[in-house]
C-alpha cells in the first residue's frame, strides 16, 4: 500500500488500474478526461494491459462497451454531463443486456446554459435505467467504490452495471491523500474477470439483445433486473465487510455523520457533504443537535438504512444537488416515499435545492435549514414545494450580469 | 472480375446458415443477401445489428441464424463490432480464446442506419481500420417502419413520407445518396457493391475480401416487396432488372481503387425496372412522366460514360434535376 496525493480523476484511473480492467473505451469531455489520458498514458507505456480504444462519440464510446462486455472482458469508462446524456441511450442497452462494466461519472451541470461546474441532474437522469450508483465524496473514496463496484455488478445475484460518480472540479480536480493498495491485495478482494453470463465469443452461438414482442416477457425481463438491483443490499455488508477486511476502510450504505444523538439531520451527497459537514460541525459547537447522512448508495435506493438512520428524528431537510424542474428535488421525492410508512417518521420533511452549477452554500444556510426545521410555519402544501437556495447579494449579482449584457456601446460618433 | 473461387454455382455451400421459418417477409431481399453472404463468410460468424428491418431475425425465443448474434442501438453497430473485435482480441492475446474460436466480426444494417444515423459511427470505424465486415442491405427507404424516404430513396420514388400529390406529382426529388463513394474516401481494403441475383459475383467479393485485414465493406441492393409494391416470387428478377439496366453496376474498390465487375453488354432501358415497381407506378399511370423517367435514364447514362472514361470517381455526377431540387 502506498499514500499519495490523487486528485478524484487520478483516483478513478487507479481505481480502473487495480481492477486490471481489460478495455476501455474512450472519448473526451471536460471534467473526465484526465480519467482517459491517464489510462491511454498508462496502456501506451505498457505500464497496464489495458486497450484504450478512442471512440467517436459517448454513443459509440458505450457501444463498444457493449460488444466488448458481451463478448468476455472486464470493461471500464467514463464521461461527464452532456456526454452522458449524448450516450444515454446505450446506459439502458448495457443495464438491459446484464453486462457487468463500471461507468464513472464525473458530475458537471447540464446545458443550457452550458458550464463546467457540478451538480448531479447529470447521473440522476440515469436512475431508471438499472445502473448501480455509488456517490462519492473524496478521491480515497473514489478508488475504493470503483473496486467494491465491481464486485456488486459482476455478482452472479445481480449482474448490472455500476456508476461511480465523483463531482466535477471540486473532487475531480482536488488533490487528497489516498492509501493506493498493492494489486496482490486488491486481487485479494477482487479475483480476475470470470463472467457469469452467456458470451459471443462462446463456442455455442448466443443471441443476445433479441427482441421480445410478448409483454408478460418484457415486463419479466424488468422485474428480473429490478430484484438483481435489489439483491445489492442484501450482499452489501458482505462485500463492505470484505472490503473493510482486506483494506482497513469499512463503509456504509450510508455515511452517518454525527447522527448519534441527532434530533435534526441533514441529508446529503458527494463532494458538498464535506462542507455540510463542517457546518454541522459548527452547529454543534453552538449546541445544536444536528447530524448529516450522505446516501453513498442511491440505486438501488436503500429504503430501509434510510429508516434506520431517519425514524424518529424530529426534523430532515434534504439538500438537492439537483433539481426535477416543475417538482423540486430528486432525492427529496424518493426520501419522502421511503419514510412515509414509517408510524415514527420524521414530523418535519423539508427540501432544499442547492449547489446547481457547482453553487457553494451562503454562510447562514445552514442555520436557516436547521431553523426551519426547528420551527415548521409553513402550511402543508408550502411544505412539499423546494427551497431554492438564493441570497439577496446573489441577486444583486445578477442584476449586474444583466446591466452588463444590456450595455450598448459606446457610440463612437460623439 | 476474373473469379478465382467461385466458379460455378456448385461451389457456393450447401450448408444452410439460415434456419427456416423467419419473421421477415415473403421475398425479402435482405435475407436472400444475408444467406448468400454468410454462406461465403462460413461458420463463426458474430452479427452486430443496427436497428432495422433485420432486427426481428432474432425474436425471443427464436433465431434463425447457427451464429451469434448482438443487437446493439441503431445508430451505433460499427462501435459495437469495433468492442467485439478488440475484446476478441484481448481475450486471443490472454490465451483465453483458441484461434479456431476466433469470429469474424459482421456488422449487418439497413441504408437509413448506414446511411443516416449510423454514418459517423461508421466513418469512424473505417478510419479506425477495424478489422470487420460491413453488410448494408439497401432497401432504398427506413423499411421496418413502413417505407419512409432515407438518403437511399432513389429519384422519383413514392415513399410512405413523400407521397404522390397533386403538387407532388413526380416522387421524391432527392438523388440517391452515394454511399459507396462517401466510404470510398477512406480508400478502405475492400469494398464492393452486390446483388443477390449475382450469387457468383457475391460470393466470389467476399472470398477476395476475407484476404484483408481492415473493414470489408458491402452494399446490397435489396428489392422489398412490401415497401417497392411487386410480387415477392419476382425480388431475383427485380434485383437482376437493377443491374441489366446499369441502375445498380456492381463494381469493388480495393484500397480505393474502383473497378466494375459485371458490365452489361447491353443496358435494358431503365423503365423495364422502373414499369415492374409500385413505387414508381406514377411515372407511367395516368399518364406518362416523360421528364422523370428520361432523367433517371440521363443519370444512368451518365454514370456509365463516366465509367467508359474512367472518371467515375470525377464525374459520375448526376445529371441536373428536371424539377429542381
Amino acid at each position: 500500500m502506498t499514500r499519495t496525493m490523487l486528485t478524484g480523476n487520478a483516483a478513478a484511473a487507479w481505481g480502473a488500474r487495480l481492477a486490471e480492467v481489460d478495455y476501455v473505451p474512450a472519448f473526451p469531455i471536460t471534467p473526465q478526461t484526465e480519467i482517459l489520458e491517464t489510462l491511454a498514458g498508462w496502456s501506451q507505456l505498457g505500464e497496464i494491459p489495458a486497450r484504450v480504444m478512442m471512440m467517436d462519440s459517448e454513443h459509440s464510446m458505450l457501444a463498444a462497451a457493449v460488444g466488448a462486455a458481451a463478448t468476455g472482458v472486464r470493461v471500464f469508462t467514463a464521461t461527464s454531463s452532456q456526454g452522458f446524456l449524448y450516450g444515454f441511450e446505450m446506459l439502458y442497452a448495457i443495464a438491459g443486456l446484464r453486462l457487468p462494466l463500471v461507468l464513472v461519472n464525473v458530475s458537471r451541470a447540464l446545458a443550457h446554459p452550458i458550464t463546467l461546474e457540478p451538480d448531479h441532474n447529470d447521473v440522476l437522469s440515469a436512475r431508471d435505467t438499472g445502473f448501480l450508483q455509488f456517490h462519492a465524496e473524496t478521491s480515497q473514496e473514489v478508488l475504493d467504490s470503483i473496486l467494491m463496484a465491481y464486485r456488486f455488478a459482476e455478482h452472479e445475484k445481480i449482474l448490472l452495471p455500476a456508476i461511480v460518480n465523483l463531482d466535477g472540479f471540486y473532487l475531480s480536480f482536488t488533490r487528497e491523500a489516498v492509501e493506493v493498495p498493492a494489486p496482490e491485495e486488491t486481487r485479494n478482494f477482487l479475483p480476475a474477470f470470470r463472467p457469469a453470463y452467456p458470451l459471443l465469443s462462446n463456442r455455442e452461438p448466443v443471441a443476445m439483445g433479441a427482441a421480445v414482442l410478448d409483454p408478460s416477457l418484457y415486463s419479466y425481463f424488468k422485474h428480473q433486473m429490478h430484484n438483481a438491483a435489489e439483491n445489492v443490499l442484501t450482499i452489501y455488508p458482505k462485500i463492505a465487510g470484505e472490503f473493510a477486511e482486506t483494506f482497513g476502510r469499512r463503509y456504509g450504505i450510508i455515511e452517518e455523520f454525527r447522527l448519534d444523538d441527532a434530533d435534526y439531520v441533514i441529508v446529503m451527497t458527494n463532494s458538498f457533504a464535506s462542507m455540510g459537514k463542517a457546518e454541522i460541525k459548527r452547529l454543534r459547537q453552538k449546541g445544536k443537535k444536528i447530524g448529516l447522512a450522505r446516501l453513498r448508495l442511491i440505486r438501488p435506493f436503500p429504503h430501509e438504512e434510510l429508516q434506520r438512520v431517519l425514524r424518529g428524528r424530529k426534523g430532515v431537510a434534504v439538500v438537492d444537488q439537483n433539481i426535477s424542474v416543475g417538482k423540486g428535488g430528486i432525492l427529496f421525492s424518493e426520501i419522502a416515499s421511503a419514510l412515509y410508512p414509517l408510524a415514527d417518521r420524521p414530523p418535519v420533511l423539508l427540501s432544499f435545492i442547492g449547489g446547481l452549477g457547482g453553487r457553494r452554500f451562503r454562510p447562514g444556510e445552514f442555520d436557516g435549514m436547521l431553523a426551519k426545521m426547528e420551527n415548521p410555519t409553513e402550511s402543508a402544501a408550502e411544505t412539499v414545494r423546494p427551497h431554492l437556495l438564493f441570497t439577496g447579494e446573489e441577486c444583486r449579482q445578477v442584476g449586474r450580469f444583466f446591466t452588463i449584457a444590456r450595455e450598448e456601446e459606446p457610440s463612437r460618433e460623439t | 472480375m476474373k473469379r478465382e473461387f467461385y466458379k460455378s454455382l456448385r461451389t457456393i455451400s450447401h450448408e444452410e446458415p439460415l434456419g427456416p421459418g423467419g419473421p421477415l417477409c415473403a421475398g425479402c431481399g435482405g435475407q436472400l443477401n444475408l444467406r448468400l453472404f454468410h454462406k461465403a463468410l462460413g461458420e463463426n460468424v458474430v452479427f452486430v445489428n443496427a436497428a432495422g428491418c433485420s432486427t426481428l431475425l432474432a425474436t425471443y425465443p427464436l433465431t434463425p441464424l447457427n451464429s451469434s448474434w448482438i443487437y446493439t442501438a441503431m445508430a451505433c453497430a460499427p462501435a459495437g463490432a469495433q468492442g467485439v473485435r478488440d475484446a476478441l482480441d484481448i481475450l486471443k492475446a490472454k490465451g483465453k480464446l483458441s484461434a479456431d474460436q476466433d469470429r469474424k466480426v459482421v456488422v449487418l444494417t439497413g441504408d437509413g442506419a448506414a446511411q443516416d444515423i449510423g454514418l459517423s459511427s461508421t466513418m469512424a470505424a473505417i478510419h479506425r481500420g477495424l478489422d470487420f465486415y460491413y453488410l448494408c442491405y439497401d432497401n432504398e427507404s427506413y423499411g421496418n417502419t413502413g417505407f419512409q424516404t432515407s438518403a437511399s430513396t432513389p429519384y422519383g420514388s413514392r415513399t410512405a413520407t413523400c407521397p404522390i400529390t397533386p403538387s407532388s406529382p413526380h416522387g421524391s426529388l432527392h438523388e440517391k445518396r452515394d454511399l459507396f463513394e462517401i466510404w470510398r474516401v477512406q480508400r478502405p481494403p475492400y469494398l464492393a457493391t452486390v446483388s443477390a441475383a449475382y450469387p457468383l459475383d457475391l460470393s466470389e467479393k467476399i472470398y477476395r475480401a476475407g484476404k484483408f485485414k481492415g473493414p470489408k465493406l458491402f452494399i446490397a441492393l435489396t428489392p422489398c416487396p412490401p415497401g417497392w409494391e411487386f410480387d415477392p416470387e419476382w425480388s431475383v428478377e427485380i434485383a437482376r432488372l437493377a443491374v441489366e439496366t446499369g441502375i445498380w453496376p456492381l463494381k469493388e474498390a480495393i484500397h480505393g481503387e474502383v473497378a466494375h465487375t459485371h458490365v452489361p453488354r447491353k443496358f435494358a432501358p431503365v423503365e423495364n425496372y422502373l414499369a415492374r415497381q409500385g413505387r414508381f407506378r406514377h411515372l407511367f399511370e395516368p399518364k406518362r412522366d416523360e421528364e422523370t423517367i428520361t432523367h433517371i435514364q440521363a443519370t444512368v447514362n451518365n454514370y456509365w460514360s463516366a465509367v467508359r472514361n474512367n472518371e467515375v470517381s470525377s464525374d459520375g455526377a448526376p445529371a441536373p434535376h428536371p424539377h429542381g431540387p
